[in-house]
């Protein structure tokens, strides 16, 4: 009985709970009707682009909300923003309301107070994500999340490389060596100060390394050397076999792939684990490429998007943050024909009618299935990266 | 009629203090032509830019012009009423012959109905009938020479200013344009104020000539 | 008429039009200071600010070089510098010396309407649509080397050699060429219309001299005090440029400006110090540099003058020249070939090595940027339109009020117009950015369009003023004595016989503003999308199907107002031989 009764209370409390939740969301909805959104995100690749016009799209028919994507560049150029009108005193009315952030980007304005939240685990669709203690969706870059930002698609860190050129693709970092060795010229990285070129070294890092533990925390000026010095000896052997004896560096992953597609090198990389497969599709990369990981796993973080604090439209950014985590939205973000980008939710969550959605989607070649994706490495401290591009551009830049 | 009459005009660069033209009386009288003869750089264009209320802002002047008895020394340069004729036509080169007389006539004097006849009547009195419709550069030196002088007889001026209006022209052209010029705006009694190197205007124009001389320094 | 009264009324009454045209000439020059020149002052203030140590929002207000000292310890910082330095120089210098060959050796030898038309298309594609093309004709697995690989059947792979992005900055270098050429050559084709060329040529031809000798000791040193002030401002362009240094410049390090972009949009914004020391720095090499100008000029006449007195007659300047203006003709050639590559890309789905065409064609890119991005189009086309409207209606204000100020005043409020054209923008932007954001101002189209102004304005005050001050004043004179007032002259007979210029200055406006970055990025916070913002966002991107319709549409328009410009006086003045034979 007095079980019962214990029960019979949580579950009232629970109920309660989630109506005065949902009380809030439909509070949190109707403010946000006839809102203007600027979404701040990078604007570098289309099919990412087409999806956000879709995203508009829908918000407008169902929650009558106006979408507006700003293209960076580089995110970095959102966080200046928000700096700079914290530095002119504009603490409300800001120009951003929702920005494509994670790692370095999100520590910034995390630290500084310039994000708005907790809202995260508020927003309705967050039940289907698995915000559990250090799992991918609450550490970003071994930053708590602490619901300043709201996951919306996977990042993993893949290579990609011309079949028709290259039976078998060097599978570990010391492979790397020996196969750029054999064929001088057809490899490269895209340049450090780049996001995805400091991936490239973290990823040797965490090979090359005695104990990769110690990247989970913050890097110091004692160890940071001692540290690295495996990776600096394996990189000077390397980078005199880079496309252009290492002299220069795309600037971008895009960059990188425009050079594969060109037949300059063999192997490019990317952190999306199906843009190589979207870009067959869009005539942009030759049906040969296909997209593999490393034997000993890869690097992999998720993307998350995060209000800073001083948006004009905190609740028409929350809808939209909302709907990006709609099974039905990540499903169409997964399909390779729109975008191509794996689901952030756990599918353990979902019942179904919704998983359904995910077993139905057209499959491609190229495209690695969740299992060849293999083994997912934790991010190093932000630290690691930030040390790592300066003590690189101090040993290679002329 | 009307005479034009300068008194006392001084002209001197605004940050010099030696005078280009010192204390220099005249009276052109209506009817004749005036000359103002003068070794080259010696300031006659510039009296002529201060008659009529284009000095540039360079220069400093003093001392009256008149018009009768109406002082024009400070009017704005469109309200004075004095014609001018450069060496060159300056005809406007984006307007027909017929438009840059339209352009010189003017409206308050004459019925909008009968301006395109006046028009047509002008350039048959210079021997141009049919010429309305012509590109200005499609004429020659003359016939522009002459249309340049209906034009400004046209705005119906109180006093004519000409400033080597023959010097660019042919010898035998010269004499023709000359006598047109004199006889139209002698015809109108106007006073004729003409700056000339040429001792042959002189003797054709046949009135008072002002010769102007270096000042001391 | 003999009324004392009157006459004093006369007088009073021409003084008080002189006040009141003071009063409003005063008012004109506050405007015009309140516009353009506090803001660019006060931003520049807010840059300097933070690059010695003041940046209260970071907690940080301590005055101190830290920053300074950062920036000389940075890695590569000398070799940044000196590619710098070297980019500028040798782009202003090589390309100021194409330009005299090639005006020397078209001079009367080739039809006028034929070389506007040509120029014409040059001065309408931007910076970042050139650089695009321009990287695809040369790249390793570009156009030419899949040409040769298409006649020797050798290659498999493409070279792998260094051709774009060179870390000499050779490339970028060419790139600067091939679009301050044409800049230069219109510049100094208007120049010549000042000096009766044919008969110095015929002078000198009869005293024995070649056609490059007299070009260089009797032609360039009279049109070079016409031309300087248009040099000064290719040279302050190339040390500073963004967009062209990203595309085709060196990356390991970058120019110095971009170096300073990548500061100002670090994640750590303790970066802003760096970025901001940086800003200044090339700020203060543009004044250097101008100052290296002026003493190479000198010896340069020094030598000039040495060589005249000889009086030596010779060929070998004929050849020299002869074969700057080849290399010239082959460079202009290289961007039209790349405009076309533009087309091509645009226009094909799958385009890969070595194929010397498309193996596939689509006309997705098109559709789709047509389809649903019409309001970034509109945006650009909107800004455009009203910043060279507004410039031009402020121009022709301020080159028709009458001057009453000293020379000397007159030549800093001149400096004061010119100033955006000498500030690296990035100097100034971003501080002017945070004055905007502090005066509770947002981005809209009006913002964006004021700031464009800040350049757009200079731009056709310098292609307008030319041409207003050699308008011959007696045909002012002339109407005003046949009693037109001064709006009449200037609606009837200075507007119309001034349309070309006025048109060509109005096109050249709208294709500066087509082709503003910065501005359009920093002060439309992203909010304000234009094509350029889309192109230069793209050129980091990979598509470049997508790249070529941005680029493409980007020269565009501005194309079609410079034929406009062109066209229009030829159809209005068909029947008037003398306005068609008018030179700018």
């Amino acid at each position: 009985m007095f079980r019962l009764g214990l029960a019979l209370t949580a579950g009232f409390l629970m109920l309660t709970t989630s109506v005065l939740a949902s009380e809030k969301w439909t509070q949190t909805l109707a403010k946000a009707k006839g809102q203007a959104v600027y979404w701040n995100a990078w604007g570098g690749d289309q099919r990412t682009n087409v999806f956000i016009d879709w995203i508009g799209e829908q918000v407008e028919q169902r929650y009558g909300i106006r979408l507006n994507h700003v293209k960076l560049s580089d995110t970095a150029e959102a966080v200046t923003r928000v700096v700079a009108e914290k530095t002119a005193g504009k603490s409300s009315n800001g120009s951003i309301d929702l920005i494509w952030i994670n790692g370095p980007n999100f520590l910034s304005l995390k630290e500084k107070g310039l994000l708005a939240g907790p809202f995260a685990q508020d927003l309705p669709n967050a039940r289907y994500v698995d915000f559990s203690l250090s799992s991918p969706s609450s550490v970003d870059f071994t930053i708590p999340v602490e619901g300043f930002e709201s996951p919306w698609r996977l990042a993993k860190f893949v290579f990609n490389y011309n079949s028709a050129r290259l039976a078998s693709p060097p599978r570990t970092i010391r492979e790397f060596l020996t196969w750029s060795k054999n064929n001088p010229g057809r490899f490269t990285h895209p340049v450090v100060s780049n996001f995805l070129g400091a991936t490239f070294l973290k990823q040797a890092l965490i090979e090359l390394v005695s104990d990769p533990k110690i990247l989970q925390r913050a890097a110091t000026d004692d160890n940071f050397d001692q540290v690295t010095a495996p990776l600096w000896t394996w990189y000077d052997e390397l980078r005199p076999t880079l496309w252009r004896q290492g002299k220069t560096f795309p600037a971008s992953e895009q960059a990188q792939q425009q050079l594969l597609a060109d037949n300059e090198i063999d192997i490019s990389m990317s952190f999306d684990p199906a843009s190589a497969a979207a870009a067959i599709i869009d005539g942009a990369l030759p049906d040969t490429i296909r997209t593999y990981t490393l034997a000993n796993g890869t690097l992999g973080n998720i993307s998350f998007v995060a209000i800073p604090f001083n948006a004009r439209n905190k609740e028409g950014a929350m809808v939209i943050a909302n709907f990006l985590l709609e099974p039905e939205t990540q499903a169409r973000a997964q399909n390779i024909n729109i975008l191509g980008s794996f689901s952030v939710l756990d599918q353990s969550k979902l019942n179904d009618t919704q998983r359904a959605l995910f077993g139905s989607l057209p499959n491609s070649t190229a495209l690695p299935t969740n299992a060849e994706l293999g083994i997912t490495l934790l991010e190093p401290h932000p630290s690691w990266m930030t040390q790592l591009s300066k003590a690189w551009k101090k040993r290679y830049t002329q | 009629m009307k005479k034009l009459e300068l008194s006392h005009v001084t002209i001197r660069l605004r940050n010099s203090a030696h005078p280009l033209i010192d204390d220099l009386s005249l009276v052109a009288l209506s009817g004749e032509v005036t000359l103002i003869m003068g070794p080259s750089g010696i300031g006659k264009s510039t009296l002529l830019d201060f008659i009529g209320g284009h000095l540039d802002p360079a220069f400093l002047a003093r001392g009256s012009v008149k018009i009768g008895e109406l002082d024009i020394t400070y009017m704005e340069p469109e309200r004075r009423r004095v014609g001018i004729m450069f060496q060159d036509d300056l005809l406007f080169p984006h307007l027909s012959v017929g438009e840059n007389l339209l352009f010189g006539l003017r409206s308050d004097l004459n019925k909008a109905t009968d301006r395109q006849a006046l028009i047509e009547d002008a350039l048959s009195r210079a021997d141009l009938a049919g010429f309305a419709n012509r590109d200005p550069a499609s004429l020659s030196g003359g016939q522009r020479a002459r249309v340049t002088l209906l034009r400004t007889l046209l705005a119906k001026p109180h006093a004519l200013l000409l400033d080597e209006p023959f010097a660019k022209l042919d010898k035998h052209l010269r004499t023709d344009v000359r006598s047109f010029v004199f006889e139209h705006a002698i015809a109108e009694k106007l006073p004729i104020l003409m700056v000339t190197h040429d001792e042959t205007d002189a003797a054709a124009a046949g009135g008072k000539v002002f010769i102007l001389h270096e000042t001391s320094r | 008429m003999d009324d004392p009264i009157k006459q004093s009324v006369e007088k009073a009454l021409y003084a008080m039009n002189l006040k009141a045209a003071i009063s409003l000439h005063s008012a004109l020059i506050a405007i015009l200071t309140a516009a353009f020149f506090l803001p660019i002052v006060l931003g520049f203030w807010q840059t300097l600010l933070p690059s010695f140590g003041y940046l209260p929002v970071l907690g940080v207000s301590k005055f101190e070089f830290q920053a300074w000292q950062d920036l000389v310890t940075e890695p590569g910082f000398a070799s940044s510098l000196s590619l710098t330095l070297f980019t500028g120089f040798a782009s202003t210098v090589l390309a100021s010396l194409l330009t005299f060959s090639i005006c020397a050796m078209i001079q009367n030898r080739i039809g006028k309407f034929a070389t506007e038309k040509l120029l014409a298309t040059f001065l309408a594609t931007p910076h970042a649509a050139v650089a695009i093309g321009l990287a695809f004709l040369f790249a390793p697995s570009g156009f030419f080397s899949r040409l040769i690989t298409s006649w020797t059947t050798e290659w498999q792979q493409p070279p792998d050699i260094i051709t774009i992005n060179d870390d000499r900055g050779i490339s970028l270098i060419i790139t600067l060429i091939a679009k301050e050429v044409p800049f230069l050559l219109f510049v100094t084709l208007s120049a010549l219309n000042h000096i009766p060329t044919q008969k110095f040529m015929a002078v000198g031809h009869a005293l024995g001299y070649g056609r490059a000798q007299i070009w260089i000791s009797i032609i360039i040193p009279q049109i070079y005090p016409l031309i300087r002030l248009s040099l000064f401002i290719v040279l302050a362009f190339s040390l500073s440029v963004i967009d062209m240094a990203i595309i085709v410049g060196p990356s390991n390090p970058p120019t110095l400006s971009v170096l300073s972009l990548q500061w100002f949009y670090d994640p750590d914004p303790l970066s802003l110090k760096l970025a901001t020391a940086a800003a200044i720095l090339q700020t203060l090499i543009i004044v250097g540099a101008v100052i290296i100008w002026h003493a190479m000029e000198r010896i340069v006449t020094l030598a000039g003058r040495w060589w005249i007195r000889k009086g030596q007659r010779d060929n070998i300047s004929d050849y020299l020249m002869r074969l700057l203006a080849a290399l010239a003709v082959i460079l202009l050639a290289c961007s039209t070939l790349a405009l076309i590559s533009l087309i091509i890309w645009s226009v094909a789905w799958r385009w890969p090595f070595p194929d010397v065409t498309p193996l596939s064609w689509s006309l997705q890119s098109w559709t789709y940027v047509l389809n649903s991005k019409l309001n970034i189009l509109f945006n650009s086309v909107v800004i455009a339109a009203c910043t060279s409207l507004i410039s031009l209606f402020f121009a022709i204000a301020w080159l028709e009020w009458p001057k009453f100020e000293s020379p000397s005043i007159r030549i800093i409020v001149f400096g004061v117009i010119i100033l955006p054209l000498f500030i690296p923008q990035i100097a100034f932007l971003f501080g002017l950015h945070i004055l905007f954001l502090s005066s509770g101002f947002s981005a809209s189209l009006i913002s964006v369009c004021w700031a464009h102004s800040l350049f757009v304005f200079p731009y056709i005050i310098l292609t307008l003023s030319d041409s207003w001050r050699s308008l011959d004043k007696r045909y002012i004179r002339s109407a005003a004595s046949l009693g037109a007032s001064r709006l009449k002259i200037l609606a009837r007979v200075k507007l119309p016989m001034l349309l070309r210029p006025l048109l060509i200055s109005a096109a050249i406006g709208f294709s500066v503003s087509m082709g503003l970055y910065l501005p359009s990025l920093v002060i439309g916070e992203g909010r304000i999308p234009t094509v350029t913002t889309e192109a230069v966002a793209l050129a980091t991107g990979a598509d470049r199907r997508l790249q070529s319709v941005y680029a493409l549409l980007q020269a565009l328009f501005p194309m079609i107002i410079f034929f406009a410009a062109l066209l229009i006086p030829r159809i209005v003045y068909a029947e008037r031989a003398y306005l068609r034979g008018v030179r700018l």
